[in-house]
């Protein structure tokens, strides 16, 4: 017969109260402020550090545990995915283009994260958030590994996913995310809290992971789809300590108000021009698409973001200032990049190529205030060009923005008609921004901004070939100096869809799959 | 009103969790997509671990949503018998 036990087990309450709390000591050798010299200078007051309390309750011992549990999983789907050329299950090989934009531009965010938190978890002066922190970079560490093992599978038989390293510091389009990553690296750890944890983890991320995870499940990329959920699971995590986080400031002290608040306007709009990569990726590289870039915007940011923000009021909080133009450019953004990325084809590590039929009538039916009218015309005319044999490819460089370091492809709010187009002259200097919110993002923090490594602007420079070229050589071709500097493989990294090796190989290994 | 949501992953694990929310949250939607199920209710929702030991006959910690949970929404009450998700609005 089972006797009861007498002896109680702690609740998770109690178990996370002597988890967290009591941990730290007051230093004698050095003063406090001495032993933690970053945590007041951003202007943030806080007075109790014990207010700070995980909702999940996490302690480090079920930390392990479930990670552990989440790891056994993946890497069985991983080990099975592998051993059954889970790669020739996708339908399509269009598809592999998301994930060599997710590999090239997302994953090494995660490794900028993991130096972020446990930074911030070295430095605030209260034990349960720094626990909170460290949990978090060992997350993004496993979310960086996990991706690496994933889509390993794919760079043994495809183009495009080698050299991510050497990619990330270099080619010009993932200087957006890197830009993004060390604005936020280089800014003091409250700042980094908020634009982390709040505005991309809390607002943002759902849009990341959510709907581009199911979109990979639906694609039969088994792999893509465990790994980005085994993630979400943290996410959900991370979320829940960005709210915290800034319940936690602003119940601290008023002051914190006005500072959390310029936080909040600079990173939403920040993450949201970052997430244009992901709003092409739904809209246009997914061969099965599961929702629209726009109604997964509406869902997670204009719901779900709402329904915070209205949460947030008490404390004196508004919506962010782009939110209104962000909310507009839901009916434009991917289709601007998508465009930006085929002109520009031939600079990129990754494909791309004309849509269906099919594939623009799903476009107009679920943009019908916006493709049709703006759109469809250009995507056919260059799709007709294409047909005739003068696939488009600019070779001309584009103007970045500043701050976001996107070309200047975005419009006007109110006109889709006008390319969004500002200037600020700063100590004699003339500085170019996609938007009035970039804009007065670099004036509020010129200094920093000043210094931004724009890609094409080093391109003009002459920063950007290898040592052994010579630029006064009389065949000298730029551009493929550029690419090569880039260590793109030429003509099968980058280019049109159509005709590359990765269709050609996809095609005939499927085909080898199903006979002898 | 505000709507909270809780997303998991669409496995034999949380098939369970799903029919629990469901049962306990009289007026909360299930939605699936590809791999995933969305939970969603206007206000308020709660997670019962008793709920989920009555279905699945076997013991469940509230903590284990995390090997299965894909996203979640509003502020989050947690313990040991039940995990509440809610909008103060």
């Amino acid at each position: 017969m089972d006797m009861k036990v007498a002896k109680k087990k702690l609740g998770i309450k109690e178990r996370y109260g002597h988890m967290t709390r009591g941990l730290g000591w007051e230093p004698t050798y050095q003063p406090a402020d001495a032993v933690f010299p970053y945590d007041k200078y951003e202007g943030i007051k806080i007075h109790d550090w014990d207010k700070w309390v995980d909702p999940f309750r996490l302690t480090m011992d079920a930390y392990w545990k479930y990670q552990g549990e989440k790891d056994r999983k993946l890497y069985a789907v991983i080990e099975a995915f592998a051993q059954n050329n889970g790669h020739l299950n996708i339908t399509d090989a269009r598809y592999l283009s998301a994930i060599k934009l997710f590999w090239q531009g997302v994953s090494p965010l995660e490794n900028y994260v993991v130096q972020g938190f446990a930074r911030a978890g070295r430095h605030f002066r209260g034990e349960a958030s720094r626990v909170a922190c460290q949990m978090q970079a060992v997350d993004e560490l496993r979310h960086y590994q996990t991706q690496a093992h994933s889509i390993s599978n794919y760079n043994k038989y495809y183009n495009g996913f080698h050299s991510q390293r050497h990619m990330w510091d270099r080619v010009w389009y993932l200087s957006v995310p890197k830009s993004f990553g060390e604005d936020a690296l280089t800014a003091g750890p409250f700042e980094f809290l908020i634009a982390i944890s709040f505005s991309f983890e809390y607002v943002l991320t759902n849009l990341l992971f959510v709907p581009f995870m199911s979109g990979a499940a639906y694609n039969g990329d088994m792999s893509t789809v465990t790994f980005g959920f085994s993630a979400q699971s943290d996410e959900s995590r991370h979320m829940t300590l960005g709210i915290e986080a800034i319940k936690f400031l602003l119940e601290q002290d008023p002051a914190n108000v006005p500072i959390v608040q310029g936080w909040i306007d600079k990173w939403f709009w920040r993450g949201s021009k970052v997430l244009a990569l992901v709003g092409m990726m739904m809209d246009y590289m997914l061969p099965k698409r599961v929702m629209s870039w726009k109604e997964a915007w509406e869902i997670y940011a204009e719901e779900n973001g709402g329904a915070l923000f209205r949460d947030l009021a008490r404390y004196g909080i508004r919506p962010p200032k782009g939110w209104a133009d962000a909310c507009e450019a839901k009916d434009h953004i991917s289709h601007q990049v998508w465009l930006l990325f085929y002109e520009y084809g031939g600079a990129a590590a990754f494909h791309t190529w004309s849509l269906t039929n099919e594939e623009l009538d799903w476009l107009s039916a679920k943009y019908p205030d916006s493709f049709d009218k703006y759109y469809r015309p250009r995507l056919e005319f260059l799709r007709d060009k294409h047909a005739r044999g003068e696939r488009v490819y600019q070779s001309t460089l584009p103007t970045l923005c500043t701050t976001c370091q996107i070309p200047l492809c975005f419009t006007e709010p109110g006109d889709p008609t006008k390319i969004s187009h500002r200037e600020t002259v700063y100590e004699d200097e003339k500085y170019v921004f996609c938007s009035v919110h970039c804009q007065e993002i670099f004036c509020n923090e010129p200094e920093k901004f000043v210094q931004s490594w724009l890609p094409v602007n080093q391109i003009y420079q002459g920063n950007c070939f290898n040592p052994d070229v010579d630029p006064t050589a009389p065949d000298f071709d730029p551009l493929k100096a550029v690419l090569e500097y880039f260590k793109y493989n030429l003509g099968r990294d980058n280019g049109e869809f159509e005709g590359s090796e990765d269709q050609r190989n996809f095609a005939m290994w499927r085909g080898q799959a199903s006979k002898n | 009103m505000s709507k909270v949501f809780i997303i998991v992953q669409a496995n034999e694990e949380a098939r369970s969790i799903v029919e629990a929310l469901l049962q306990d949250n009289p007026h909360a939607v299930a939605q699936e997509s590809p791999a995933m199920v969305r939970v969603e209710a206007e206000g308020k929702l709660t997670l019962k671990r008793a709920t989920v030991e009555d279905l699945t006959g076997q013991p469940f910690n509230i903590q284990q949503l995390h090997v299965n949970l894909i996203s979640i929404s509003g502020h989050i009450d947690e313990d040991d018998d039940y995990l509440t998700v809610e909008w103060a609005n």
